[in-house]
């Protein structure tokens, strides 16, 4: 016990160095266990009917991109995603701060809140479809209704921790709710509610590209099934490979992002 | 402001249910009635779709398909997270890379795993594990970085063997942090075997849900939608208590 | 540094003395070091550390924090690794954790899911021993520790000295050789400290066990052991070891004889100048 302590107050710059080793660690993992799915398509352990391999898939995606072919439905779901974020973040901010004003009303929904996700919200898609009929509006209804929940908790977490010193100076300087929100209470909940923004982003792609899967006439997730259903496993696999791309392109920005504020938090 | 509320719970559930129950009319009653079905009918077509086999057919597909995905995702979860997790190194290698991969849409690998498993119960079964394994693993991970280092350090002293020290120190002194995981697991997953129904099944709640859906039935889709709901929910409140029991302490 | 073994006159302040117990090794540790880290940033925490534990003997360590108590009784027990040096018990090398070695940590370690009966037996039980000779040893720590009264309670229920008293049962129902103890009192007030001395005494002589009980109370140590080392600041060596001299038969009520004083005092003249290290100040 002893032992670690000392060693920690000691090492730090150990500590530090441990952290690069992980990182490097983790790059190789990443890069061992593709290379291995790689080989095993490259040998023909896997079959190309079933996948092929993740350097074709690349080589694929960039044709794509430069043919432009499926333009339009990258256009579409990237939009859609984009409305449903904002949507979610902002009705999701509002809310929170709703609640967190009225503490009688919060404590009368804080169970929906928490048992919320339990429920499976895709099976309202098809409500939102004979709602809206089929296009953007539904996917992004259901894409919003997913994502927001997460936004409000967040929202009600960053605010539940604002230190009350800082409530208590908001009213000594006499200023108003609005005021209030924009000039003290959002900065010192940054860092949470950006936690919360990174969550309805995730949340964004899966609904958007969930519900184009499941019923849609354009779109990314549309594009992946109509190649799935037409044998047409390049372009299939190429789209497929540009979503898992994207995605982990925007969560390592909103990771950096969030590193950054939640640094300033330590502070 | 607690105590009041913990006294009220079950009083605020039912004031809850009925709110949602007086909004959903209020929805029906402004929409008119081509587009929404009401709670009542929503009821009704329920109670009478449960009256054929039919159903129940569909119901224990899905039913079977939840709890195959459940098992091998807590098992194969539990035992992955165990083993990760006693290692720092390890721990700390692959937590940003699970998360990672829990964030990418699951759906976008499904034809993968259509091509893989093909149509039918075994890739529902791998919808949904695909779901449910990361948040457990992650969980547990996460339980054993916040597990008392003197408990492990114990059993090294008494010259346990690795198993022995895992199975009965490591999962008992984490089972009541990964309750919130095993919630989290439990929807996640139901929501992965449902979705694998609703795109690409001819059986289950999630086939009758796209179904009704294509027919536009909305009352048949209104009735599932509840079933669903109300089932989900259950099983959450369940679990919820099961974790407050096993952390008395 | 050798250590140096200082002798002191006890003659007079001794009611019944017995002769000292035949001095057999019982734990040897050569040249014993621990460092941690790699090449450039290297931070040495032990040693190097010479030290005969004879056995049966009730062996105390005290020394400045940080000086690397914790450390030596990881290597000593075998829960860790020197870096240089040899560890040595019942005359064979130390790989891992021997069979006959208990030990005691300063945190609590029950295990909060088992109650105070299955906390105790646990360890017999992960060892496939028979189920009539685990109650017999569970029964008879139970008595032994005051715990009978308790045996279905969980630790959650229990104040922080009965659940050290559940670990010491714990560590007792094994039938160790060799006790370490990393202070084991060190969260408990002063009373129960005291108290827990004399169980710890009564432990020693019905187990007739080796003892080594590491504490940052010097009257702790003066009281309860037979020898005490001093441990410098970090990289911790032993720069003293006090006889004390006291009868096996003793309790704290030794702690109203002058020769306490005198050991007390001897331990803190050593230990002065080590913590004012630690502190940073200039000694003089």
């Amino acid at each position: 016990m002893a032992e670690a302590s000392s060693a920690h107050t000691a090492a730090s710059p150990a500590r530090r160095s441990a952290h690069q080793l992980d990182g490097l660690v983790r790059i190789a993992v990443v890069i061992v266990l593709i290379g291995l799915v790689e080989l095993l398509c490259r040998s023909g352990l896997i079959q190309p009917t079933t996948m092929i391999a993740p350097s074709a898939m690349a080589r694929h995606a960039w044709e794509i991109l430069r043919e432009g072919k499926f333009d339009k439905d990258i256009a579409i779901s990237l939009a859609n995603i984009g409305a449903a974020t904002v949507l979610a973040v902002i009705l999701g901010f509002i809310c929170g701060l709703l609640l967190h004003a009225l503490p009688g009303l919060r404590s009368a929904i804080e169970p929906l809140l928490a048992s919320y996700y339990a429920v499976p919200t895709f099976i309202f898609y098809p409500v939102f479809i004979v709602l809206f009929g089929v296009g953007s509006a539904p996917i992004i209804a259901i894409a919003v209704l997913l994502a927001i929940v997460t936004m409000i908790t967040a929202t009600l977490n960053g605010l539940d921790r604002i230190p009350r010193a800082l409530h208590k100076t908001a009213r000594v300087l006499r200023l108003t709710p609005w005021q209030s929100a924009v000039l003290v209470k959002l900065p010192a909940a940054l860092p949470y509610l950006f936690t919360g923004v990174k969550l309805v982003v995730a949340y964004a792609f899966i609904g958007v590209i969930a519900s184009e899967f499941i019923l849609s006439g354009s779109g990314i997730g549309y594009a992946i099934g109509y190649a799935y259903n037409n044998f047409e496993n390049n372009d299939m696999y190429a789209l497929m490979f540009l979503v898992l791309a994207s995605v982990t392109l925007v969560n390592l920005l909103l990771n950096a992002l969030d590193r950054r504020l939640q640094a300033r938090l330590r502070r | 402001m607690k105590p009041m509320r913990e006294m009220q719970t079950p009083l605020l559930y039912a004031l809850l249910a009925a709110g949602l129950a007086v909004s959903w009319q209020g929805l029906y009653w402004i929409n008119g009635g081509s587009a929404l079905a009401s709670p009542g009918q929503a009821v009704l077509t329920l109670g009478s779709m449960m009256q054929t086999s039919e159903f129940w057919l569909h119901a224990l597909e899905t039913g079977k398909a939840l709890l195959y995905a459940l098992l091998i995702g807590l098992v194969g979860g539990l035992a992955a997270g165990l083993l990760l997790g006693v290692n720092r190194m390890a721990r700390d290698v692959s937590e940003p890379i699970l998360l990672n991969m829990y964030a990418i849409p699951k759906v976008t690998l499904y034809p993968l795993v259509l091509l893989v498993f093909g149509l039918g119960l075994s890739a529902k079964v791998a919808f949904g594990v695909m779901h449910g394994i990361i948040p457990i693993m992650v969980f547990t991970m996460n339980a054993i970085r916040q597990m008392r280092p003197v408990l492990l350090r114990a059993g090294q002293s008494m010259r346990l063997t690795r198993r022995q020290s895992l199975l009965h120190i490591v999962l008992p002194a984490i089972l009541p942090e990964i309750t919130a995981g095993l919630r989290l697991a439990f929807s996640l997953t139901l929501l992965g075997v449902l979705i694998g129904e609703m795109f690409a099944s001819q059986r289950g709640l999630g086939f009758l849900l796209t179904n009704a859906m294509n027919l536009g039935d909305i009352r048949t889709i209104m009735a599932v939608a509840l079933l669903l709901s109300v089932f989900a929910l259950a099983c959450n409140g369940g679990l919820m208590w099961l974790g407050r029991r096993l952390s008395p302490r | 540094m050798k250590s140096e073994h200082t002798v002191l006159a006890a003659e007079a302040l001794l009611q019944d003395s017995p002769a000292t117990t035949p001095r057999v090794p019982h734990a040897v540790l050569q040249g014993v070091t621990r460092k941690f880290g790699k090449a450039g940033s290297v931070f040495h925490a032990l040693g190097p550390i010479d030290l005969t534990l004879y056995q049966g003997e009730f062996f105390s360590v005290v020394g400045p924090s940080g000086c690397g108590k914790s450390t030596l009784l990881d290597t000593l027990s075998g829960l860790a690794s020197p870096s240089d040096g040899t560890v040595q018990f019942e005359n064979r090398e130390v790989k891992g954790v021997p069979d006959g070695v208990g030990v005691v940590f300063q945190e609590d370690a029950s295990f909060p899911w088992l109650n105070v009966r299955d906390n105790i037996s646990f360890t017999l039980r992960m060892r496939g021993m028979e189920g009539a000779e685990i109650k017999r040893r569970v029964d008879y720590a139970l008595a032994f520790m005051g715990l009978k009264d308790f045996a279905t309670a969980y630790p959650a229920q229990l104040s922080g000295g009965m659940r050290q008293r559940v670990c010491i049962a714990r560590t007792l129902v094994q039938q160790p050789r060799l006790i370490l103890l990393d202070e084991p009192f060190g969260a408990l007030d002063q009373q129960t400290r005291l108290l827990m001395g004399d169980e710890l005494l009564r432990l020693w002589r019905e187990t007739g066990a080796t003892v080594l009980l590491i504490t940052h109370a010097l009257d702790e140590a003066a009281m309860l052991s037979d020898r005490v080392g001093v441990m410098s600041s970090r990289p911790g060596l032993f720069i003293d070891i006090v006889e004390t001299g006291w009868p096996r038969d003793r309790d704290s009520r030794v702690v109203s004889t002058p020769r306490f004083g005198e050991v007390n005092a001897r331990l803190w003249e050593r230990l002065r100048v080590e913590s004012l290290k630690v502190m940073g100040a200039s000694h003089g």
